[in-house]
């Protein structure tokens, strides 16, 4: 076990995929040398040499092109888009191209060795385009995974399973925490499973699912309703697509409640996917709409950021709402 | 750290000079006139009999298969034709210049490489029928063909975007240390997406053996290429990206055979990338969607037909003493015969189960897609008489 944050959590797990499987390339922007805007490639071109850890020209869809095509040559590219923000220029290559390789070719050729990595989420003071949480146009795309860690374990176990999974996945790193979690994280390689959920927390009386940096919030705002005799059940997703529906499912038959938080906006935000595939699931088990926190359905405003948030306080009172229907 | 001065190369002036198009003039290499004798000056690349009439036989039994086909479209037994008549030499003689272990990453008006590679007619078919034997499973339009065994990429509707992938491939192909290349073909209205840009600069930045092909064909559907570029074609900006650069008679066989050798031997010796623009033109409509005389004359086309690269290949051919009329007359009714029975035989091939509408989609099937899978087989054994194709085998 070593203390590590996010970032070094992040590093530590591709400097193991890197010295277990030489086909494994970093690439994206400022990845090289400099070691990542986010310093998440720190040392990788010095420890494993610059044909396998290099910067890019400044062209997302020219890296994620770039990376299709060395995915589906063999190699095991780990592709870097600077800012989940700027993941759009390559939104073609993504959905065309990436998620539809193996069953467009018959299964004869795919990008299932690649991962793309990309920091996502507000909190930062990042405004429109340092802010975004994108996840939602990706998990209507067939094809794709999208893994997204709540903590420094999970991104380790989650980013090596991820690089190693024959799907290619969209691995979103919630860049508030990338310094602000720190946890004990085994230093030898281990891997978290693709598309299982994670039950973060037990309870009783209403089941809260998020992902990302908004597990915190859900766990406080569940702290907070305890105070008032609410028990919560929270579930870290972890996986968008395909996600764990077997497990949220279970939960809410046990609760009769379900609240989904999630940062990006409310309508068409992967909330939407979940409260309607559970209403289906669950109708006779509800005793309670389905609650969204999310954020506004505004681009991710700069002075209000602190209002636009699908904070604890949020959280806390459509619990109670919930929990009073 | 290093000291990197990206103007270590540019000269100073002290007058305001304005750097004007015209100023970079591309030559366009032609070996062979049209009466099959060289242009002065021109040498033929060495070329064997067995290559040389492969390469002209490869043309013509496209020329075959295109005939062909648009009739079985307009027949309605496909769904889709897109030919490449005019064209034939741009795909055929450039891969004929490449090792069979190069990769092709091609646009979808490419179908002589793969002809060229050994695609048998049986193959074509299967993919045009989007029947079970089709690699695809039936799951794309006609005419695009994949097949890893011969090193060719599956193509994709969208433009340009295996142009960045090429970049990769070749890159990935570096560094597994194999003397193999990519080609990447694309045509002049492909050249205007992003990819193009993007792929271009990163092969160059990147050293990547690839060799990018340009069809500049004058056309882009109904857009003419004035409307296209304003630029010296698609050859002067891979000056641009600090690329090699080559311009080729399109037309001419020999010429594109030269240029692709050359360009090769680059790639695979300074592991950068080449591009070669090939000069030619669509004379075929855009596809079996498309009526090309809403927007060009028939004049204009007359002028290319007199050009037609498979007559000045039979034309070289005959001067070498390689060219026997009636052989080769016996030859095309036999590969019309061979396409016909193929066709039909195709036609005949029922679709794949449908069992198969979720595999691939992942690695393996995940828990919603099976789900989803027995809600639709479900309702088929429902109503079989809707879904004939598939109804008869859900279990």
């Amino acid at each position: 076990m070593a203390r590590m944050n996010l970032l070094q959590a992040v590093n530590n797990a591709l400097t193991i995929a890197m010295e277990q499987d030489e086909r494994v390339m970093v690439f994206g922007e400022d990845v090289g040398h400099f070691g990542g805007v986010f310093r998440a490639t720190s040392h990788l071109q010095e420890k494993f040499g610059k044909p396998r850890c290099f910067n890019t020209p400044l062209t997302e869809q020219g890296i994620i092109g770039f990376a299709n095509g060395l995915a589906a040559q063999g190699a095991v590219p780990v592709a870097e888009i600077q800012f989940g923000d700027y993941i759009f220029p390559a939104f073609d290559q993504i959905v065309n191209e990436t998620a539809k390789f193996r069953y467009r070719s018959g299964g004869q050729f795919s990008c299932g060795t690649l991962t793309i990595r990309t920091p996502y989420g507000g909190g930062i003071a990042g405004g429109h385009y340092h802010s975004q949480s994108p996840e939602a146009f990706f998990a209507h795309c067939p094809g794709l995974k999208i893994v997204i860690p709540r903590d420094p374990y999970q991104a380790k176990g989650l980013l090596l399973a991820s690089i190693r999974d024959d799907n290619p996945v969209l691995f979103m790193e919630p860049k508030r925490l990338y310094r602000a979690s720190v946890a004990d994280v085994p230093e030898d390689d281990f891997e978290l499973p693709l598309g299982k959920a994670d039950l973060v927390q037990e309870g009783r009386d209403i089941t809260l699912v998020g992902w990302g940096a908004q597990v915190e919030i859900l766990q406080k705002a569940a702290q907070m309703s305890l105070q008032d005799g609410i028990s919560c059940e929270v579930i870290d997703l972890r996986s968008i697509l395909p996600w764990d529906r077997l497990m949220v499912a279970e939960s809410v038959m046990k609760t009769g409640r379900l609240l989904i938080n999630h940062e990006a906006p409310l309508t068409g935000g992967f909330a939407s996917e979940i409260a309607a595939a559970i209403q289906e699931q669950c109708f006779l088990y509800l005793e309670a709409p389905i609650a969204r926190v999310c954020g506004l359905d505004t681009p991710y405003p700069l002075a209000h950021e602190k209002e636009y948030m699908p904070d604890e306080y949020k959280t806390y009172e459509a619990i109670k709402r919930t929990m009073t229907y | 750290m290093q000291d990197r001065n990206h103007l270590a190369r540019v000269k100073a002036t002290h007058q305001v000079e304005v750097i004007e198009n015209g100023l970079i003039d591309i030559p366009m290499l032609q070996i062979l006139q049209s009466d099959g004798t060289l242009h002065p000056g021109a040498s033929a690349p060495p070329l064997s009999q067995d290559v040389a009439v492969k390469i002209l036989h490869t043309m013509q039994y496209i020329r075959i298969l295109d005939e062909r086909m648009i009739a079985a479209q307009r027949q309605g037994r496909i769904s889709f034709y897109l030919a490449c008549t005019g064209e034939e030499a741009a795909a055929v003689g450039s891969v004929a210049a490449l090792s069979d272990q190069d990769m092709i990453m091609s646009q979808y008006r490419e179908q002589g490489a793969l002809a060229y590679r050994g695609y048998s007619t049986a193959q074509f078919m299967n993919q045009m029928f989007s029947n079970q034997l089709d690699p695809n499973k039936g799951r794309q339009m006609p005419i695009h063909y994949g097949d890893k065994a011969l090193n060719f990429m599956t193509i994709s509707s969208p433009l340009a975007t295996q142009i960045p992938q090429a970049a990769g491939y070749a890159y990935g192909q570096k560094m597994a240390g194999n003397d193999a290349i990519t080609i990447c073909y694309f045509g002049e209205g492909a050249a205007s997406e992003g990819d193009f840009h993007a792929g271009l600069n990163m092969a160059a930045v990147l050293n990547c053996p690839v060799v990018f092909f340009c069809r500049n064909n004058g056309y882009a559907i109904s857009t003419p290429a004035e409307e296209q570029f304003a630029g010296d074609g698609i050859a002067s900006r891979g000056i641009g990206y600090g690329i090699k650069t080559i311009r080729v008679d399109g037309n001419d066989v020999l010429a594109v055979y030269a240029a692709t050798q050359e360009a090769r031997r680059i790639a695979v010796e300074q592991r950068c990338p080449v591009l070669i623009e090939a000069m030619s033109y669509r004379l075929a409509a855009h596809s079996t969607s498309d009526d090309p005389s809403g927007y060009r004359s028939r004049d204009e086309e007359d002028k290319w037909r007199a050009k037609d690269p498979v007559a000045r290949m039979i034309h070289w051919l005959d001067s070498q003493g390689w060219f026997d009329e009636s052989q080769n007359s016996k030859w095309l009714e036999q590969s019309r015969q061979e396409v016909l029975a193929a066709l039909k035989e195709a036609e005949k091939v029922p679709v794949n189960p449908i069992e198969d509408i979720v595999e691939d989609v992942y690695d393996s099937v995940p828990w919603h897609l099976s789900a989803q899978l027995e809600q639709l087989k479900s309702h088929i054994k429902k109503y079989p008489e809707v879904y004939p194709k598939t109804s008869g085998r859900v279990k």
